[in-house]
């Protein structure tokens, strides 16, 4: 009989929701295995805008707004457990965020979005403010005149993502976590007390699984009576020269690293399969940042690139265990960085405990398979 | 150090953190300022530590002066010109300080 090669958990997906899960399903004790694949898959996790949002997110959905906060709130914990875990400050940043309006039109329809959201989460949502373009100018120094106004919420803040990305993993490592890159999953069986991950690589038996494999989950979810409807959606990024500190918050497309880069975001498409960056949309968020802030026409832009958002048909997370084969979990998100500390710090141990808590069951596919009428 | 292969007959002056440098006329202002004998062009952003020239080819960044109050400018792609300001470049480039912001 050929050797194959066994583990409790099977996490199929090495990126930032793969990792995070992992290394929390470790630090709950499970004997895991990541199953990662190639360096040249698409990774969100390495195109990301590193942003810990909350602001705006969950507009007719509450429970997508609550989760956000509470996994916004439990970013310390993650930070100072990571840290603990691997010596590596992931740069937590979380002095609130301001979203900058360059028309008074725009600006009225955050508003409503935030007051609607603050309605249907009875009040429980992230705090904001609303201010007025000279509110604004006294806090944030060095804005363009076309600013008319700004969102303000101070629950956000942003991360260096790549320097988590590395903590996850060498956390991971530190924990016991049995990585393997170049471990692409092409098919996964169903068998008597678990599964068969199967790949060009051979294939490893796991008593349970966990897909987070990101874009591909949309095609390994059927094969565990999962299901993962995913959008196309493609986001690219400008990057300036590293620069001296000139702006301590964060915003929804303007953020300097903690090493001084100045990121610019963040468009989508939802029409392109094109991995290279488009001249006309670097244009238009050059153009765009500049008008927020004039002084950025000064700076040399160094690197741009694009990413392909794990998006949902509703850019909500779907979380759900296997109702045909309950030990096959799925996590799928767009927010990786944001929702990494719940990720890490919740989700893993309910996967580790065997069942999902009630207050993930609004994540559940379910809500994309309701009969339609018309 | 670096020695020219022949003296320069066409000369320019600058000046590189206040000092006077002469080099000849056509030279990059990398080379000049190696020919020069100065060996600290810039301090890095995240390390502060000296930097020089690497790539002398517009792809490393490592040359990254100040010349006439635009900073992070590639030396190695500049020509040198009579009467220009140099100074080093000293860690991460400030946004915009002189203009309004």
């Amino acid at each position: 009989m050929a050797f194959v090669d066994e583990c409790e958990m099977a996490v199929v997906g090495g990126g930032l929701v793969g990792a995070a899960l992992a290394w929390g399903l470790a630090r709950s004790g499970i004997q895991t295995m990541v199953l990662d694949g190639e360096d040249l898959d698409l990774r969100a996790s390495r195109a990301n805008f590193a942003l810990v949002w909350v602001q705006g997110k969950g507009l007719g959905a509450p429970h997508y707004a609550l989760w956000s906060k509470a996994s916004a709130e439990r970013w310390p914990e993650l930070a100072a457990a990571l840290a603990g875990d691997t010596g590596i400050d992931v740069s937590l940043s979380q002095r609130g965020a301001f979203s900058f309006a360059l028309s008074r039109c725009e600006l009225d329809a955050w508003r409503i979005e935030l007051e609607t959201i603050a309605e249907q989460t009875r009040g429980a949502a992230a705090p904001y403010e609303v201010l007025g373009a000279d509110e604004t100018r006294e806090r944030v120094p060095g804005l363009g005149r076309d600013v008319v106004g700004s969102i303000y919420s101070p629950t956000d803040g942003h991360v260096n993502s790549l320097r988590l990305f590395r903590a996850l993993h060498v956390g991971m490592k530190a924990r016991g976590v049995n990585y393997r890159a170049h471990h692409g999953v092409k098919n996964i069986e169903p068998i008597k007390d678990g599964f068969r991950l199967i790949g060009s690589w051979g294939e490893v038996h796991a008593r349970r699984i966990v897909l987070a494999a990101g874009l591909d989950n949309e095609r390994l979810a059927p094969m565990v009576g999962l299901s993962a409807p995913l959008k196309r959606s493609k986001g690219q990024i400008l990057v300036t020269e590293k620069c001296a500190p000139f702006f301590d918050y964060a915003s929804t497309t303007i953020r300097q690293a903690d090493e001084g880069g100045v990121m610019i975001g963040d468009s989508e498409e939802t029409h392109s399969s094109a991995i290279a960056t488009n001249q006309d949309i670097s244009a238009v968020l050059a153009h765009r940042a500049i008008r927020v802030f004039p002084a950025l026409a000064d700076v040399n832009v160094v690197r741009s690139w694009t990413g392909f958002r794990v998006k949902t048909m509703d850019g909500l997370p779907i979380y759900e265990q296997s109702a045909t084969h309950p030990a096959a979990f799925i996590a799928v998100c767009h927010s990786g960085v944001t929702l990494a500390a719940n990720h890490a710090l919740v989700v893993a141990p309910q996967i580790a405990a065997g069942r999902l808590a009630a207050e993930l069951s609004p994540f559940h596919s379910w809500r994309f398979h309701a009969p339609q009428n018309s | 150090m670096l020695l020219r292969i022949r003296d320069a007959v066409d000369k320019v002056t600058f000046t590189f953190d206040g000092a006077a440098v002469q080099a000849a006329r056509g030279d990059t202002l990398a080379a000049a300022l190696l020919a020069a004998g100065i060996d600290t062009f810039r301090i890095s952003i995240v390390g502060r530590e000296p930097r020089a020239p690497y790539c002398l080819m517009g792809v490393c960044f490592e040359c990254l002066v100040t010349i006439d109050d635009i900073q992070n400018r590639q030396s190695c792609l500049v020509e040198v010109q009579e009467g220009m300001v140099v100074t080093s470049q000293n860690g991460a480039r400030t946004i915009g300080r002189d203009d309004g912001l």
